[in-house]
């Protein structure tokens, strides 16, 4: 059967019997990381192009139907004109900053894709604190926002950054809880093995309520680090124009935009690996011809399918909630959930103990 | 109790999230409620909603009659005089003077379409049109003459 483990193995063994193998990794590296860039870019088209559709449907609207099919080439002609836009940077701002922002955006949003398991055996890095490592590495994102927001010398991308920090920094928290509580009847952090663990059945349904208010603090808890609405304090188009991206044109606004999209894309993968089981078809306990039928959908397709729907869940609250205010920002978070999921902590590890979940 | 008014918060919260999420989930997959108008693909079969006002016009009938007195109620209503009525005294039948319209100006590029000139005409003459492609070449082609050359008053409208 056609798999993307299948096409990884064949290039691999080409590779190894072609060249000695020092050079076999390295290509394998650049082929890796083309493939990374790849993905990357597919994705900005695709997301975007999503989001503008699903904000249209949402609000009554048609949205891009104008270019190409369907509007199907609207990013695409998007992505041309911003290619060739002129990327300004301002007099006042600090020029060295004001330029490695966007890249510092970027390369942790690469840096995130590493362990992430998109197939059966299909993974960059399979790491053994493969969690520890997307949780630690995703919050130096709150760094290139507020080098953005402060080099930029103005004083609305200065409160918009400094709104990011204090919202990223307090939502790591419960975003940090909710995936322990999943850690904790899992006991690894390693992604391989939280796939496995989930192969008569995903958390969420194996872990009773516990797992389910873990996994509504974990959507909550995401879209707040990604800086989407109604979190959207960092940028709040209304009130700061765009926050730290004001002074950002052309392709340093793409890269933004870009990083964006991919953290999405990429908290809805863990999300998906932690809750919904990652590549792992859907079974059920017992019942060996459905879990053998569900076996025959390619686990690309079961990880690519969860993890698009956890982003349109993301963009339903993006298009049905106002945003909140700082205060009130900030009071859901140290008074509701924070609060709320170290309680679910504590339930999830008596529910461990007791060995209460199946 | 806290514990019960911080339960109930929650609660309330995430109800009234999900009901707003059940609203656009709605509208999401039920496309015909989209009331976008494709508007130069549908120039033919455009739905325009009932209380769009394009411009004033004076319906006249078919023996090019109109219903206009010439009281200058809407002139008088106009918030930034875009309607001027030029009367002047007609001899009827029995030889009586009587006020009629000559000409009704009406400056379209001052028009807000607030509707106030038809709320107070007191004999219904003018009325707001569903027409919208303005745009023409020359400035002096919105300054429009609204009752049709020749026409007069219809029989019985005091």
């Amino acid at each position: 059967m056609w798999s993307l483990q299948k096409i990884a193995n064949t290039i691999h063994e080409w590779l190894n019997t072609t060249f000695n193998s020092t050079i076999a990794t390295t290509i394998e590296m650049v082929i890796a990381g083309v493939a990374v860039i790849t993905l990357f870019a597919l994705l900005g088209l695709v997301l975007v192009l999503m989001e503008r559709r699903v904000a249209a449907w949402m609000q009554i609207r048609l949205g891009p139907n104008r270019v190409g099919p369907q509007g199907l080439l609207q990013s695409m002609a998007d992505t041309i004109k911003l290619l060739v836009k002129e990327g300004l940077t301002p007099n006042g701002a600090d020029k060295f900053l004001f330029n490695l922002a966007p890249f510092i955006a970027m390369i942790v949003a690469m840096l995130l894709m590493a362990p992430i398991a998109f197939a059966k055996d299909f993974q960059l890095w399979d790491l053994n604190i493969g969690v520890l490592y997307i949780s630690s590495v995703s919050s130096i994102m709150v760094i290139s926002i507020l080098m953005a927001g402060w080099s930029s010398n103005n004083k609305y991308s200065l409160m918009g950054a400094m709104r990011s920090g204090a919202q990223i920094v307090s939502y790591e928290l419960s975003a940090g809880l909710a995936i322990l509580t999943i850690i904790v009847p899992i006991g690894s952090l390693q992604f391989s093995e939280i796939v496995q663990s989930q192969v008569n059945g995903w958390w969420i349904f194996k872990g009773h309520i516990p797992a389910i208010i873990a996994f509504v603090i974990f959507m909550i808890a995401v879209t707040a680090e990604t800086n989407r609405a109604p979190f959207d304090l960092a940028e709040a188009e209304s009130e700061l124009t765009a926050g730290f991206h004001t002074e950002y044109s052309g392709m340093k606004f793409a890269l933004f935009f870009l990083s964006e999209y991919v953290n999405v894309f990429i908290v809805c993968a863990v999300g998906a690996t932690l809750f919904l089981g990652g590549w792992m078809p859907f079974h059920i306990g017992h019942w060996e011809s459905f879990n053998h039928m569900m076996d025959y959908i390619p686990s690309s397709v079961w990880f690519f399918g969860k993890t698009f729907a956890l982003i349109f869940l993301i963009m339903w609250f993006r298009w049905t909630f106002p945003r909140l205010r700082i205060d009130q920002l900030l009071n859901l978070e140290w008074k509701y959930l924070l609060p709320i999921s170290m309680f679910n902590l504590l339930l999830m590890t008596a529910l461990a103990i007791l060995g209460w979940y199946f | 109790m806290f514990l019960k008014d911080y339960i109930n918060d929650v609660y309330g919260a995430v109800k009234s999230l999900l009901v707003g999420m059940r609203r656009t989930g709605y509208y999401f997959t039920h496309h015909k409620e989209i009331i976008t108008q494709q508007y130069p693909d549908n120039r033919a079969t455009l739905d325009l909603p009932e209380r769009f006002k394009g411009e004033v016009v004076m319906p006249h009938d078919a023996n090019n009659e109109h219903r206009c007195t010439g009281c200058t109620a809407c002139e008088l209503a106009c918030p930034n005089g875009t309607i001027k009525v030029i009367t002047k005294f007609e001899v009827n039948a029995e030889g009586k003077k009587k006020k009629a319209i000559d000409k009704l100006v009406y400056h379209l590029e001052l028009c807000t379409m607030c509707n106030l000139c038809v709320v107070a005409c007191p004999s219904d003459a003018i009325k707001m049109a569903q027409t919208f492609e303005h745009s023409v070449y020359d400035r002096s082609e919105f300054t429009k003459i609204l009752n049709n050359p020749g026409s007069k008053i219809m029989e019985g409208v005091e």
